[in-house]
């Protein structure tokens, strides 16, 4: 190695190295921390006094927690697209975001897994789960499957990370001394560098990008069949694995797309995350907007095409009656809207993909909310003889605050990453800049 | 109002420990707190362990005998009465909106007020037929979709063809509630509002009380009077004769009063069952609201807001 090239990769690594944070940084994280703690106090009131503080009821048994918890599975997605299945399909411009994306994933997933025992009435007979099971309940598999995945995400995240983590351990000139400086000792103590390590090393990371695929379609696929193999109207679909499935490449493509632009800005990284990514990234959002879009075509189209009484008095409510204003919220600014931004060239400059992107995840997140709550106020047979504050639903303040708790909660795991972890993969860059230079040699 | 049941409930547990002693588990219906002034002391003194695990020294005339426990164990709750196929039969033609069924079922069941685990609907199936009063109970479907999304076996199958939930073992994921194409669950989103020395009392699948927080509630079928040869709540409480019980091996139901050959009422009446098409093949069925004995508007008195039955479909 040369010593431009050693005078380059230090200064990589001084560029990627973890910094502190700015005064909007640190403002951030209390305000982030001071939402979760809101949320943490009204869960503490529900577990006092039940989940009467919710706004559910007998009929809408499922509110907003549950359409969060299908928010956080739908964006965790994003891990599996750009780690896997741009990493299997030899796809070297995604490589600086494939960490964006997994602590993306990580921590979306880590939140749905929260969030889904806040759901739970009975939280302390969490381990019923594992002492009396039945194999039969796709709770059961969502169980499996979400744990695979998260143990799955955290190695996905981890293994590419171990040189790095090597690197800044090496108390590096470049890098100021700081505490977590043990912790990447600690976590890249067995790392020695050699060859062998690092070929087991890569083929651990093929058969992991192989292995997450099935898993993550299983997810989304199996949280889409907690509706689908009910009867419900809305929910009786064959189309809700496809449907839920895009809809959350979706979602988490839109995720990354924001990610990317805030750390960007934040760490001036704009050698590294480039306006070529945004264009690209911005024609990934795209194609799954237009495949998004096609299957909500199929999901609402063909029932209203026949109307049938069920699912009459749903779709109605959903075109033209109350939920209209979100229902069209939903297909206009998250479907459409970025549709048309993204769809040109300077739509996918930083700036409008991030506009963009953030039209889409928001969108997103009230999709969820319409996939759930609606059809619980249509069951089969009329509501009837409950109290009248059953027959509608808006959340309480509870379930608000532990909501938006929640989000703040992934937000806030994301950001600390971000600021003690390598957000974009340091010797993956410097090794590609050798083999750049290699090459023009 | 949730400040006032919560001091009720503290008073009542003051009153209760007082008590304590006397609060042998009781189903009678009068106070159990109120010394009965008509009982002599006896001067003879029994010693007690209080549910403290104290132990007390009472008179001999304060003790009542405990009421008939259920005394059998999860397991057997969980595989039913031997030999039986319980079915209920729903005539229609007779329902004229009472709800004592209802009244009865709640009662019994300590429902916490508001909700029910009977429900009467105003149905009104099409524009120009005639509308007509449905009570459901759970449908105790023999292919339930409630059980086959049960991840902990807390909703379960009887032999005997009752759908139970054991609410000891309920996480509170509410997918029974979503699965149920009938509405027929209920779930104790808060403490359910129960008698101290009812609350106290060990949890049975055949009698579901007492209902605890976090957890669903349904129509039980009333095994536990089943056990005991007597009809559901719900069956001897209505006044009209509606609802018929019965076990479909004797091929026999009844409701107190008449008795028939199930399949021949069935037959005879053509007898259906709600959302055939599901293929939930419920326990429960319905005999059409023909040659009523009453006109729906004699049960439009019962409603809350009586403009409110006809509307829907
Ligand atoms: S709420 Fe209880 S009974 Fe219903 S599916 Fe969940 S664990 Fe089973």
């Amino acid at each position: 190695m040369n010593i431009t090239s050693n005078i380059k990769r230090e200064k990589i690594v001084q560029e990627l190295s973890p910094k502190t944070f700015s005064k909007i940084g640190v403002y951030w994280v209390i305000a982030l921390s001071i939402v979760c703690l809101i949320g943490l106090f009204a869960y503490i009131r529900q577990l006092n006094k039940g989940l009467v503080v919710t706004n559910m009821g007998d009929y809408v048994s499922w509110g907003i927690y549950i359409s969060n918890f299908v928010f956080f599975v739908a964006i965790s997605l994003v891990g599996s697209l750009i780690t896997a299945i741009f990493r299997l399909a030899n796809i070297e411009w995604s490589k600086p975001l494939t960490r964006i994306a997994e602590i993306i994933a990580v921590s979306a997933i880590f939140l749905a897994s929260l969030i889904i025992i806040v759901d739970m009435g009975r939280p302390e007979r969490l381990l019923n789960l594992a002492l009396h099971p039945r194999l039969q309940s796709p709770i059961m598999w969502d169980v499996v499957v979400i744990g695979t995945y998260l143990i799955i995400s955290v190695l996905l995240l981890y293994f590419p990370m171990i040189p790095d983590l090597k690197l800044l351990s090496k108390a590096n000139t470049a890098v100021r001394r700081t505490w977590p400086q043990g912790i990447y000792k600690f976590l890249s103590s067995f790392w020695t560098g050699s060859s062998e390590q690092r070929k087991n090393n890569g083929h651990s990371i093929t058969i992991l990008s192989i292995l997450i695929i099935p898993v993550a379609f299983c997810i989304h696929t199996v949280t889409s069949w907690l509706f689908a193999t009910t009867y419900r109207p809305g929910w009786d679909s064959t189309n809700f694995g496809a449907y839920f499935v895009s809809g959350a490449f979706l979602v988490g493509a839109g995720g990354v797309v924001i990610a990317m632009y805030v750390i960007r800005r934040a760490y001036q990284l704009e050698h590294y995350i480039t306006e070529a990514h945004f264009d690209r990234m911005g024609k990934a959002v795209v194609l799954l907007c237009f495949l998004y879009l096609y299957f909500n075509i199929n999901e609402y189209l063909v029932p209203a095409f026949k109307m049938k009484k069920p699912e009459e008095a749903h779709l109605t409510q959903l075109f033209a009656g109350s939920f209209a204003p979100m229902f069209w919220f939903a297909v206009i600014v998250g479907m459409l809207v970025p549709i048309l931004i993204l769809i040109n060239k300077w739509g996918r400059s930083p700036g409008w993909a991030f506009a963009a992107s953030i039209m889409v995840v928001i969108g997103a997140w009230f999709k969820r909310y319409l996939i759930v709550t609606p059809t619980l106020l249509h069951p089969l047979l009329p509501m009837r003889d409950v109290p009248e504050r059953f027959k509608h639903y808006f959340p309480s303040w509870e379930e608000w605050a532990i909501a938006m708790g929640s989000l703040a909660g992934a937000m806030l795991i994301i950001t600390l990453f971000v600021r003690f972890f390598p957000i974009i993969p340091i010797q993956e860059t410097i090794t590609g800049h050798d083999e750049e230079e290699e090459k023009l040699i | 109002m949730k400040n006032k049941s919560e001091n009720t409930r503290r008073s009542f547990l003051a009153k209760g420990l007082a008590a304590a002693f006397l609060a042998s588990a009781c189903n009678t219906k009068s106070n159990p707190f109120q010394p009965e002034d008509s009982v002599e002391p006896s001067g003879e003194k029994v010693r007690l362990l209080s549910v403290d695990g104290e132990i007390i020294e009472v008179d001999k005339a304060f003790l009542k005998p405990v009421p008939e426990l259920p005394k059998i164990s999860n397991e057997s709750e969980r595989i039913g009465i031997p030999d039986k196929k319980l079915v209920m039969v729903i005539d229609l033609s007779r329902c004229k909106n009472l709800k004592k069924c209802q009244e009865a079922c709640n009662h019994m069941h300590h429902v916490h007020p508001g909700q029910s685990w009977i429900k009467v609907y105003g149905m009104k199936d099409a524009d120009h037929t005639a509308p007509y009063w449905q009570p459901t109970t759970c449908m105790h479907c023999d292919e339930p979709p409630c059980v086959k999304v049960c991840p902990v076996d807390a909703t379960f199958k009887r032999q005997d063809g009752a759908v139970l939930i054991d609410s000891d073992r309920c996480i509170g994921c509410r997918f029974c509630m979503a699965a149920c194409p009938y509405s027929t669950r209920v779930f104790n989103w808060e403490e359910p509002l129960i008698p101290l020395e009812i609350a106290k009392q060990e949890y049975h699948c055949e009698t579901s009380v007492p209902q605890k927080k976090g957890t669903v509630g349904k129509c039980d079928f009333c095994p536990d009077m089943v056990r005991q040869g007597e009809l559901p709540h719900c069956v001897s409480a209505c006044p009209n004769g509606v609802f018929f019980f019965g076990d479909m091996y004797e091929d026999s139901v009844t409701n107190g009063a008449e008795t028939f050959r199930f399949t021949e009422l069935i037959r005879d009446k053509a007898g259906y069952r709600l959302m055939e098409d599901l293929g939930t093949k419920p326990s429960v069925y319905y005999l059409p609201p023909v040659n009523r004995n009453f006109p729906y508007e004699t049960g439009l008195k019962n409603e809350p807001d009586p403009t409110e039955a006809s509307n829907h479909h």
